[in-house]
């Protein structure tokens, strides 16, 4: 819907407007694992907001709380709420949220080996009931964006380059016409000159085709350099958020997430000062 | 090329296996150069009827394969789908006197509910659980329908005809002087016809590639939207009616009878041939079998009487464990078979 959508009607408006509001969600695998603990976010439509954090932060689980993916790994939300444009959507299959414009990007790319990269981007299409005409100009739009994945249509997508394997993966997101694209580390694995290439296309894809973008990146430097507003996580929490521009200039994210010690050494017990927002208690 | 002459040496299992198999098709040849063309026609005879009867094969091998790619489940139950659906379709033709054209689609409406039920109320509950116990699942549905068939149907051994042709094939032996069964030339076209559709509806339509990310991908086609209870229905659904039509056949050639169940058995040393994974893999692994077992049952004795002055009569009922034997030598040097991909992570 969105993707068809003239570019006029994306304007400062209902760039305000709220997509997706997730609110104080807890996550627990199997029975025993808490992962999340009370995690609260809003991604505005047309915009790119980043949720950052090391390993195990908890990122991935968040996003798999949202298009519900977790189910499958035997994960669960047990507390809190996700809403969708109002919409409570904890209860859908993750099918009905790909027809209702969220899907998500798999951290790892997940591409479909055997098939071929054409393939590969028409599975995107899956859910879609407007027509071949409609999914052409979709699978034209997409190679407009990504010219490389055009030359290499025919080959099969497990012997396509890791690069490739993550503009495909991004590709079959968009053949879907999401209105939100749950983006999951496409920086993973890729070299610093093709993460830029690829958050380049992501930062078009925003603002011609006014998807939105929730983008889990550990590559704070880049994320925060084309998101327009970041949230922290650490250990299932949300420790910080801000716009990206105010995020980039903070002392403590500058430090352990940037690199850039400007006091000299801190030692690491200092590491927890950060000022919390304990939103989820208040 | 120094692994293959390692692998030649005598000292070794594959290496005595190959050695084996080298001498006996070189005497093949060489037979097939000096004889006349009696004895010739009569080999061929042999060769065209295990090409026929290693379709039938594959038929069922197809059905295991179909299942196991899609969902990685090693469905145990596939030989009894083919008795369940020759059970249904000859007792809606004797009992209730319908034609062929109405008893065959009423039991693909069987066999579509047979796997919406089994999709409902097994495989939903155990999405996610270890292969072994899926497996598990699967023999437990076996008995299931194994039971339901008979309690239906009764146990008695059943006449199906379907209205193939039947006979020796006039045309062959007018031509070429061979006998040839009309009614297994006609299974043969059945299935090539079967395997070229699936093929088609794999690869160019919209579930066949639902079903194709599937089988690459759970969690990536889970994000695409694919559902996957819905494609594992299709897929039971086209498994049944792979089990229809192998079911028929099978009925057509000797009866329906529950030994029908055990051709899954025999599809067994296919799919370890074949690949569990590729659908070429199902038909050629098939092939093999199928000419290796009637060539080996006639030729082995005398060929092993011929190189080692054995007693042919010590080589006899070779039919019955050559499929396994060929298997075995197969995992040896490939455990993936000839055509299928890393298996070894899955099962």
């Amino acid at each position: 819907m969105s993707l068809t959508q003239p570019e006029s009607t994306q304007g400062a408006a209902d760039a305000a407007q709220t997509l997706l509001e997730v609110n104080n969600i807890e996550v627990i695998y199997d029975h025993v694992i808490l992962v999340l603990k009370g995690v609260s976010l809003t991604v505005p439509k047309g915009g790119i907001t980043a949720l950052l954090g090391g390993n195990g932060a908890g990122k991935t689980t968040t996003l798999k709380a949202i298009s519900n993916l977790l189910q499958s790994e035997r994960g669960e939300v047990t507390k809190g709420s996700i809403a969708y444009r109002g919409e409570k959507i904890t209860e859908l299959s993750p099918a009905d949220l790909v027809k209702r414009g969220v899907i998500q990007v798999m951290e790892g790319r997940h591409c479909f080996e055997h098939l071929t990269v054409e393939e590969n981007l028409l599975t995107g299409s899956y859910t879609r009931g407007d027509g071949s005409a409609a999914i052409k100009r979709s699978l034209d739009m997409v190679y407009t964006y990504f010219p490389r994945l055009k030359e290499r249509r025919r080959s099969q997508a497990g012997y396509t380059s890791g690069g490739e394997q993550q503009m495909c993966a991004i590709g079959r997101a968009i053949m879907s016409n999401p209105e939100m694209v749950l983006l999951d580390e496409p920086s993973m694995g890729l070299a610093p000159q093709l993460v830029e290439q690829i958050f380049d296309i992501v930062k078009a894809l925003n603002e011609k085709e006014g998807v939105s973008f929730l983008l889990a990146e550990q590559n704070t430097n880049v994320a925060l350099r084309y998101a327009h507003y970041g949230y922290i996580l650490e250990s299932g929490r949300i420790v910080m958020d801000g716009s990206a521009a105010d995020l980039r200039e903070n002392q403590d994210v500058k430090e352990f997430y940037l690199g850039i010690a400007e006091e000299g050494k801190k030692s690491f017990r200092d590491v927890r000062s950060y000022r919390r927002r304990k939103r989820w208690l208040n | 090329m120094t692994n293959a002459l390692q692998r030649l040496n005598p000292l070794r299992p594959e290496g005595i296996a190959l050695l084996l198999l080298a001498a006996f098709l070189g005497r093949a040849i060489w037979w097939f150069a000096v004889s006349d063309a009696r004895d010739t026609s009569f080999a061929t005879e042999i060769i065209i009827s295990g090409l026929l009867a290693g379709v039938m094969y594959s038929l069922v091998a197809l059905g295991f394969v179909l299942i196991f790619k899609s969902s990685g489940i090693f469905n145990y139950s596939q030989g009894v789908m083919a008795l369940f659906a020759g059970l249904f379709a000859s007792g809606f033709m004797t009992d209730f006197g319908l034609s062929p054209f109405i008893a065959i689609p009423l039991t693909m409406v069987v066999m579509v509910i047979t796997a919406i039920l089994i999709e409902r109320f097994v495989l939903q509950y155990l999405v996610g659980q270890e292969p072994i116990i899926l497996f598990m699942a699967t023999i437990g549905l076996a008995y299931v329908m194994e039971g339901i068939g008979d309690l239906v149907w009764g146990s008695d051994v059943k006449r199906l005809d379907v209205g193939l042709p039947s006979g020796a094939s006039d045309f062959m032996f007018d031509c070429c002087n061979l006998y040839v069964e009309k009614l297994e030339v006609s299974a043969a076209v059945v299935a090539a016809v079967l395997v070229a559709a699936l093929m088609a509806f794999t690869q160019y339509t919209r579930i066949g590639r639902a079903l194709r990310a599937v089988a690459d991908d759970h969690q990536a086609a889970l994000s695409v939207g694919i559902s996957l209870r819905t494609i594992w229905v299709i897929v039971w659904s086209i498994a049944g009616f792979v089990a229809l039509t192998a079911g028929v056949m099978w009925g057509a050639k000797s009866g329906v009878q529950f030994s029908l169940s055990l051709i899954a058995l025999k599809a067994l040393p296919v799919l370890m041939i074949g690949g569990f994974t590729s659908i070429p893999g199902a038909i050629i692994g098939g092939l093999i079998i199928g000419v290796g077992e009637k060539v080996a049952e006639i030729y082995l004795g005398p060929t092993m009487a011929d190189l080692f002055g054995a007693n042919p009569n010590n080589f006899t009922a070779i039919e019955n464990w050559f499929a396994y034997v060929l298997a075995l030598v197969v995992l040896l040097f490939r455990p993936q078979g000839l055509f299928g991909e890393k298996i070894i992570e899955r099962v």
